[in-house]
């Protein structure tokens, strides 16, 4: 399993990671960054790829 | 001896083109030369929240991966000159760097303004962490701050400086700020947002001179007005760092001109097998829009472009059997940006400033909007000030 950590004192919720991993991130209907904290090791790369593409590099994988 | 690539630009570019060699499995040796003394770091908010707080490296430091743990980082050196017959590379203490693969990552520099009396203290650019340092030393309450240039960072570094208690003057060209990008409805409506926070804006105007002995203490502008400057600060654009390039037979003008395999193209229309660039100083077509090579200084085409090249020569190196379908494969980035200036964020996707029309969508412009941007009937961008959920489910019809 991975966990994941996003700051959300940095997060201005671009949602930029949405788009690299879906099935973690969503924007809610208040156009708020939502995520599931822990994920499968498949999920891995798509992780680190919204982890690129985080314009505050809010996001990090903890374990 | 296997000879490493060598990528030079030590920026995020950089980096992320060494993770990609490495995601995409190759496990040979990585050199990076970069000009700055600091390991990569993440420019945006050396012109927002960062300049309003305290300025470190720490800060802004990308946080980095097992996988490039052993790449060698040569910091602190420039290269300057390229032999493409003999693949190497010469920096500027002297080493020489033979490469198997050479990427390209040179980026921009800020543009500077030519004065008659320009020999003046207190001129600042914004692009680097020392940049930003130095700047942040002298943003302080009272002070005139005049910022030439109102596009994105002059507005931003505005935005930034009257948080911080100084009167900020921008002289800008255009008969409004970021009028090339957002269009005039967008563009006038962020100029009233700035001036209720007390920005001055001095429109269709240009600085001409500087006035001071030691220290620039006005601006002279075309109408011969001299307005009081304690900090100036130039942001007109930058400027691709291709010098070190030159004899190379490469087409370097206004950026490096790269195939949709980030290689680097000859003048002659040929493409050199080990040579890519990435990043700001790449200029490549993107089919989603037309066949033009452009630059595009978007936050996201780094990274896009250093996965594309990584992908490339990963495969060249590790002589993949598919390696003729690799290079073949569509390069079609969604430009992707963002913006904050007081409590507006923001958000675009596409190329704005290929818009014939800009049309408002949905909301109101004294409040969250958003706006489509066409060429003729073809849907090039869309921007909003919040509104992100649906600002982003336009990228789909990008993809």
């Amino acid at each position: 399993m991975i966990k994941i950590e996003v700051d959300m004192t940095k997060c201005q919720h671009y949602g930029q990671c949405v788009f690299e991993a879906p099935d973690i991130f969503r924007l809610n209907s208040d156009d708020k960054l939502e995520y599931t904290a822990e994920a499968d090791d498949s999920e891995r790369a798509n992780i680190e790829a919204a982890i690129d593409v985080c314009p505050m590099q809010a996001i990090r994988i903890v374990e | 001896m296997t000879h490493p690539v060598v990528i030079v630009g030590a920026s995020m570019g950089g980096l992320r083109t060494a993770e990609s060699l490495r995601r995409f499995g190759y496990t040979g040796p990585i050199t990076v030369i970069g000009q700055e003394i600091h390991a990569p770091y993440n420019r945006p908010p050396l012109s927002k929240e960062v300049l309003a707080k305290e300025v470190t490296h720490e800060a802004v430091a990308f946080e980095q991966r097992p996988a490039t743990a052993d790449v060698n980082w040569v910091l602190g050196t420039k290269a300057v000159s390229l032999d493409s017959e003999h693949n190497t590379v010469t920096d500027s203490e002297g080493q020489v760097h033979q490469y198997s693969a050479l990427v390209i990552a040179t980026g921009l520099r800020p543009r500077r303004v030519n004065f008659p009396n320009g020999e003046l203290a207190n001129r600042f650019a914004l692009r680097t962490l020392d940049d930003a340092i130095a700047l942040r030393s002298q943003l302080s309450e009272g002070k005139n701050v005049v910022i030439i240039g109102g596009g994105f960072i002059g507005c931003e570094v505005a935005a930034t400086a009257t948080k911080l208690g100084c009167n900020v003057t921008v002289i800008h060209n255009a008969a409004h700020p970021m009028l090339r990008p957002l269009g005039t409805e967008l563009a006038s409506q962020m100029q009233l947002r700035h001036e209720a926070m007390g920005v001055r804006f001095l429109l269709k105007r240009e600085a001409k001179d500087l006035v001071g002995e030691s220290h620039v203490t006005g601006v002279v502008l075309d109408d011969g007005t001299v307005i009081d400057c304690d900090v100036l600060i130039e942001a007109v654009g930058s400027l691709p760092n291709v010098e070190w390039l030159s004899n190379n037979n490469i087409d370097r003008n206004d950026g490096v001109l790269v195939d949709s395999a980030m290689r680097v193209m000859k003048k002659d229309g040929t493409a050199f097998k080990n040579i890519f660039a990435i990043g700001d100083v790449a200029r490549f077509a993107n089919p989603i829009f037309d066949l033009v090579p452009r630059k595009v200084e978007h936050w996201n085409i780094p990274t896009e472009t250093a996965k594309r090249a990584g992908s490339v020569i990963a495969s060249m190196l590790n002589g993949a059997e598919d390696y003729p379908a690799i290079l073949d494969e569509d390069f079609k980035p969604v430009p992707s940006f963002w913006s904050d200036q007081y409590d507006i964020h923001l958000l675009a996707f596409g190329l704005l400033s290929l818009a014939d029309k800009v049309t408002l969508v949905a909301g109101d412009v004294a409040g969250d909007c958003f706006f489509e941007y066409h060429r003729g009937d073809q849907l090039v961008g869309v921007c909003g000030i919040g509104m992100r959920s649906v600002v982003q489910s336009y990228r789909a019809k990008f993809v």
